[in-house]
């Protein structure tokens, strides 16, 4: 068998005494797209940050291509939330994308090829000829498609979001998870979000976090209902056992 | 008010002074030189939002200032200059304040607050035991621009340029770590030097500022320049220009009007600049209103 791209066995942490994950086992595979759902301060972002090699686990282990999550970190590309940035801050398009070119360059002077690079990006997310807007005249869609941009500027064998869909309206939501989709063919995808019962139709895995974490293959629901409210394709996850702690996630 | 200084003292008074005067130029090459690392440097303070721990180490200041006057007068060590001790006191206060909220996690802002209480209080013990007239203890704190010597010019060109060549050659990993810390650490870039970094040239900005304004008005030479160019500035080394331009106009402002009148050159910069401030404000506000 192939190593997974990403594995947690038996993690546990947490914050200050409190628990937020327990013995946490999930696996990842080669261009998987795994959503990662669950109620707020279920531990979502934590799972995010332990891949990253931000937090640490207080027991058990994370590994990342097989190796520690701060050696894999080159081949990562992660999108934050938007909303924790300084949207006064006096940067361009241009500017922000070239951000995830740092550290390919030994002084970090950016190169034409660096820019190249960061247009291509632009393009890949049909951001083309934003290059010269301020970061802080984009909407919310537009400035998430920016940072996975950014995120794709190093060219990382996986992608890590933290909510993608938030503060955008459903539309643009299709769109980005058209984008998603194409990038899925060559990376592996993951995707924290709050939207707790529907998630996008291109998701393989859905792993459902409340201190404890499940994973389930996106079934197929008839969500005719779901889908005349929504106006789009969704999915439905159906959780058959209960989730240790609060009851079910979903 | 402005209209009867221009009455009984016109500011061509200074320019006529200005070509005979050293100490004039002296003060206008200060004023110069310390606006561009004040641009440079102000830009990251005021977008990594740290204006605060830049106030602090300015007081802090005083440490040093203090310590080397009183070195000189009850020693003898002629060659430690006040500006050399206030070098040290801000890089000292720059790294406790950076160390502690790197690795401590104590709450930064009761760091800063004792950092800069207990650094005027240790300058205000050495002043009150120097041997004569505490003359000078006024001018720490609200600048003498004028008493610039020829050595001190030197001094401040050296730190000035020291500051302008690290400040632009870092500016990709500075730019990265104010606007995402997280990021670009993510990228491999060492955020807590960079951070520490920042710090230390931000320490030295002060003391750049201390000569121009003294250590009172610092924090407003960082910012309020820095506040007017970000209306215009759409990157971050457009900010740094427009506020390096807008601090030599206030700088230079400062020095003329005040001359005439005699009254403080540090106050009548921070007066123009407090204004011009104002202005911007009231002027971009209306202009956004109209056109939405």
């Amino acid at each position: 068998m192939e190593t997974p791209v990403i594995e947690f066995e038996n993690v546990t942490f947490s914050y200050d005494g409190l628990p937020v994950l327990r013995d946490v086992s999930l696996m990842v595979e080669d261009r998987d797209f795994l959503a990662v759902v669950g109620p707020n301060a279920g531990g979502k972002t934590t799972i995010l940050k332990l891949m990253l090699g931000l937090l640490k686990p207080r027991s058990g282990t994370v590994r990342v291509l097989g190796n520690s999550p701060e050696s894999a970190r080159k081949h990562i590309g992660y999108m934050p939330q938007y909303t924790s940035l300084d949207m006064m801050f006096p940067v361009n398009v241009l500017d922000v994308v070239l951000m995830g070119r740092l550290g390919e360059n030994k002084l970090g002077f950016f190169r034409k090829r660096d820019r190249d690079i960061a247009r291509d990006s632009l393009q890949m997310v049909e951001m083309s000829g934003f290059d010269d807007r301020p970061f802080s005249d984009l909407s919310g869609g537009q400035r998430q498609r920016v940072l996975i941009a950014r995120a794709l500027a190093s060219n990382p064998e996986i992608l890590l979001l933290d909510e993608p869909t938030s503060n955008i309206d459903v539309a643009v939501e299709t769109g980005l998870f058209e984008i998603l989709h194409e990038l899925n063919q060559s990376k592996t995808i993951v995707l924290v979000t709050h939207d707790l019962g529907f998630v996008s139709s291109f998701v393989k895995h859905v792993a459902c976090v409340n201190r404890r974490v499940i994973v389930h293959p996106t079934s197929e629901i008839t969500g005719e209902l779901i889908n005349d409210i929504y106006g789009t394709d969704v999915h439905m996850v159906r959780h058959d056992h209960s989730v240790h702690g609060k009851g079910p996630c979903v | 008010m402005i209209i009867r200084f221009m009455e009984r003292a016109p500011v061509s008074e200074f320019f006529i002074d200005l070509q005979q005067h050293t100490f004039l130029q002296y003060a206008l090459l200060t004023g110069f030189l310390a606006s561009i690392a004040c641009g440079v440097i102000g830009s990251y303070v005021v977008t990594r939002r740290i204006t605060y721990i830049a106030g602090g180490i300015a007081h802090s200041v005083l440490a040093g200032l203090g310590a080397a006057r009183y070195c000189q007068v009850v020693f003898h060590w002629g060659w430690f200059h006040p500006l050399y001790g206030a070098v040290m006191a801000a890089l000292v206060s720059a790294l406790i304040i950076g160390l502690v909220s790197i690795y401590a996690r104590e709450r930064e802002d009761t760091v800063i607050g004792a950092v800069w209480a207990i650094g005027m209080a240790i300058g205000i013990l050495f002043i009150y035991k120097t041997p004569g007239y505490n003359e000078n203890l006024m001018s720490y704190l609200f600048g003498n621009i004028l008493m610039v010597s020829a050595d001190d010019l030197w001094l401040i060109a050296g730190l000035d340029s020291l500051i302008i060549v690290i400040g632009v050659l870092f500016y990709n990993q500075l730019l990265a770590v104010c606007f995402d810390e997280e990021f670009a650490r993510l990228r491999g870039i060492r955020v807590e030097f960079y951070y520490l970094l920042l710090l230390c040239l931000t320490a030295l900005t002060v003391v750049l500022l201390v000569s121009v304004v003294g250590i009172v008005l610092v924090i407003a030479l960082m910012t309020l320049p820095v506040a007017v160019a970000g209306v215009f500035a759409k990157r971050l080394w457009q900010m740094m220009v427009f506020s390096a331009v807008f601090t030599v106009m206030f700088t230079t402002a400062g020095l003329a009007f005040s001359y005439g009148p005699d009254i403080p050159a540090g106050a009548t910069t921070i007066v123009i600049a407090g204004m011009a401030y104002l202005l911007t404000f009231i002027v971009h506000r209306i202009i956004t209103k109209s056109r939405s």
